[in-house]
């Protein structure tokens, strides 16, 4: 280890003056080094402040359980960017381009991500004028040239009822070439709404960067305002917030698996898994009342509790969930005209993961063992490890089946919480949080890790928030799931993803 | 082929609720319908009243209490105002924005029926383009779900279709972001007249958890003429389908 990165945990908080300032190419090197030997960048972020901008840059140990920090100061408006050497920091270099007004020297894919104005007025990565508007999805799209090549383009508004976003295809007949993801339209500015908090309104902000995710992002927020004013909420609260977070999990797969089983024409699977989805959401509404988990958390625990008969209600209704879920995804496994569909479909390489710096379900499916329940275990998973599933392909089928076996180390898991749910407050109060400290909190959400990293500045506000969405590491994985694929393999391949538009774009 | 058909017959089953016939089934922790109530007790002002909900959804003046549905979240984060409650009705979808303001002993409003001649054209058959712009995908989720096999949407005749050219309204869900805007105005002109508008959810009715923020509209009602209102954050999938059929004139 060098003296340049500062170990950290997950969940914890530290005074930002332990945080190493290095020069440029010291801060540079650390991550090609660091990268080099397994670590995964978790976030690489930059915040403005007059004339020089800060750089911090999460790194993630993928053996002891640690992440180390570090930062550098960029003054002027460039930076030499690492991307071709590092692909996996691509997208994060674009992001802070966009958001600081940085442009990055070498980068080979430099475009916009959200298609928004930099925080410094005056100064962008592409030069586009401040009395223009920044027309989302007009940049330089990637093309293939030749005679027999064409081009398909997608959205923003697409067939179903999903979120916006746009796609081009590069396409020799039926084959793909290429696939370019351009996103940003469901852009509302959650980051900047967030500092000076936490206001009243935070959580539930949090709560809406993907909806489908409330408990994943809403938990890491409550890390943060914990570790930040060294808060422990009691037992009782990280069962419950692991059970929110299992049933968020097992809903999520469950409609992914039907919708997987229903772009390949497979109707039994589809319907029931549409239908049991639902049944896990309504596992959650008798938690908190709210289908996707609104309002049950809180910073110190959780609003609600569980009484001995909704325990057994929730037992009940597992068992059901279980029990039905089996006989929909066995119909999947035993016939052989969808395994044909699923297998060999949409092959992300286990080096290509590697190089995204995947996460998630779409890593673990390459046969990466990559999950933040075990690699920096938080809350209740310091106690009750949930064993990783993995498979090997990297294809549909591999997605598809990590998902399954997810599903029922979730319901195993959250049979025996509410076996042994601990008795006693679900709450405590929250504490003043500490004034210029670095928090970093990672949850692995049903898409894989989230990461959400605050500085609050001498009063204890909120100074900068950073969030990062599992999709934000995983879309590029898509796009290269595609690559020599079928077009009409692309809901399909899709699917077994189904990345979060608003989570990226926040 | 066989087995698919036994799971059928057997563990899986006909799922169809019983709904809009027989009730509706809802958990008890489900927050819908605000029931105000000014509690004697209760020594807050007007404004430290208002103040109890960070999305301004509450007043409280000499003529009691308000609450505005269009920008609660149904969070519950306002017992600060002990007079505020939230009872397990679901119906909340109403057919004007006044409507949505819920007032002490004020009637509970409804959605209405079309006016008869668009209730002929749409009243057994109403197809919508949704347009999703800028919200969490919960809205989005949520809707989706009524066609499902629990909900069956297209016993009512409803659908959500893939072109704008093939529907009778637009459905849009999130607080109109900036960078949606355009797409979402295109999407209404492609849909051929005469057509509806459907507001689902807090964001699109107001901006939601995201009220304040530079890079939405100030509510969907800005740009679009809208006919339902759907509450919530998300609102129940109950809570559409009820808003729904009251606008076909399907429940009474
Ligand atoms: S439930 Fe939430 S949004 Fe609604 S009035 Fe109360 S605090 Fe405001
Ligand atoms: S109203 Fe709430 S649930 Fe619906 S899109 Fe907005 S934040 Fe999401």
């Amino acid at each position: 280890m060098n003296d340049t990165l500062r170990l950290i945990y997950n969940g914890r908080a530290i005074a930002c003056g332990d945080i190493p300032c290095s020069d440029q190419d010291r801060f540079l090197q650390t991550i090609l080094e660091m990268t080099g030997r397994g670590w995964r960048v978790s976030s690489y972020c930059g915040f403005p402040a007059g004339e020089v901008t800060t750089l911090f840059c999460l790194l993630a140990s993928p053996a002891d359980g640690v992440l180390g920090i570090m930062q550098t100061v960029c003054t002027g408006t460039e930076f030499p960017s690492i991307a071709v050497q590092c692909p996996q920091v691509q997208l994060f270099e674009r992001e802070i381009a966009e958001q600081c007004g940085i442009r990055f020297i070498g980068h080979p894919w430099f475009k916009p991500v959200r298609f928004v104005r930099s925080a410094v007025s005056g100064q962008d990565a592409w030069g586009r004028p401040d009395d223009q508007p920044i027309q989302v999805g007009v940049m330089d799209y990637y093309r293939v040239e030749g005679e027999e090549i064409h081009e398909v383009a997608v959205g923003p508004v697409h067939a179903g009822v999903i979120e916006p976003g746009h796609f081009r295809f590069q396409c020799h007949g039926e084959q793909v070439f290429h696939l370019e993801i351009s996103l940003g339209y469901q852009h509302r500015g959650i980051e900047q709404l967030l500092i000076g908090g936490p206001h009243p309104q935070t959580l539930r902000q949090v709560e809406a960067i993907a909806g489908d995710t409330s408990i994943g992002h809403g938990l890491a927020y409550c890390m943060v305002l914990e570790s930040l004013s060294q808060t422990r909420p009691p037992a009782a609260a990280h069962a419950l917030r692991g059970i929110a977070l299992e049933l968020e999990r097992l809903a999520n797969h469950t409609g992914d698996l039907g919708a997987i089983a229903g772009d390949v024409g497979y109707l039994p699977t589809s319907s029931f898994c549409g239908r049991i989805r639902g049944d896990f959401l309504n596992m959650s509404a008798i938690i908190c009342g709210s289908r996707f988990g609104r309002g049950l958390l809180k910073p110190g625990g959780t609003v609600f509790g569980l009484d001995q008969a909704q325990r057994e209600e929730l037992q009940n209704r597992l068992a059901t969930g279980r029990a039905e879920l089996t006989s929909a995804i066995e119909l999947l496994w035993n016939t052989p005209s969808v395994m044909s569909r699923l297998e060999g479909t949409g092959v992300v390489s286990v080096e290509s993961a590697v190089e995204m710096g995947l996460v998630g379900p779409a890593a673990r499916a390459c046969s990466l063992k990559r999950d933040v329940r075990s690699d920096y275990p938080f809350g209740i998973y310091r106690m009750a490890q949930v064993p990783i599933a993995t498979a090997h392909h990297g294809d549909v089928c591999s997605r598809s089946s990590v998902r399954w076996e997810e599903c029922q180390k979730s319901l195993d898991f959250c049979v025996e919480q509410l076996r042994q749910l601990p008795a006693g407050s679900h709450a405590v109060e929250l504490k003043p949080l500490q004034g210029d400290h670095l928090s970093v909190a990672l949850t692995e959400g049903w898409r894989g890790e989230i990461c959400h990293l605050a500085i609050t500045d001498a009063d204890g506000r909120f100074k900068q928030y950073k969030v990062c969405d599992p999709s934000f590491h995983n879309w590029q994985g898509l796009a290269m799931a595609l690559r020599n694929e079928q077009i009409s393999d692309f809901p399909l391949c899709n699917k077994s993803f189904n990345l979060s538009y608003c989570g990226f774009d926040l | 082929m066989l087995r698919a058909l036994k799971e059928r017959l057997g563990i899986q089953g006909h799922r169809t609720m019983a709904y809009p016939d027989g009730p509706v089934v809802l958990p008890e922790r489900f927050r819908g319908y605000p029931t105000l109530q000014r509690d004697l007790l209760c020594d807050l002002d007007g404004t430290a009243c208002a103040a109890a909900c960070p999305f301004g959804a509450l007043g409280c003046s000499e003529n009691g209490l308000s609450l505005d549905m269009g920008k609660c979240l149904f969070c519950a984060d306002c017992p600060a105002s002990s007079c505020v409650g939230f009872s397990n009705d679901h119906r909340l979808a109403v057919s004007k924005r006044e409507e949505l303001l819920v007032q002490t002993n004020a009637e509970h409003k409804l959605a209405q029926p079309l006016a008869p001649d668009m209730r002929k054209l749409f009243g057994r058959s109403l197809k919508f383009r949704e347009v999703s712009a800028g919200g969490c995908n919960a809205c989005e989720a949520d809707s989706n779900v009524l066609t499902t096999i629990g909900w069956d949407l297209g016993r009512f005749g409803i659908q959500f279709v893939a072109s704008p050219r093939h529907a009778d309204g637009i459905w849009v869900t999130g607080p109109v972001s900036e960078n949606m805007r355009e797409a979402l105005l295109k999407t209404w002109e492609a849909i051929p007249a005469p057509k509806i508008v459907v507001a689902c959810g807090a964001c699109a009715i107001a901006g939601g958890p995201f009220s304040g923020s530079p890079q939405i509209s100030l509510g969907l009602d800005t740009l679009l003429p809208v006919d339902l209102y759907i509450p919530g954050c998300p609102p129940h999938p109950a809570t559409i389908l009820d808003g729904l059929l009251r606008l076909q004139g399907r429940l009474a």
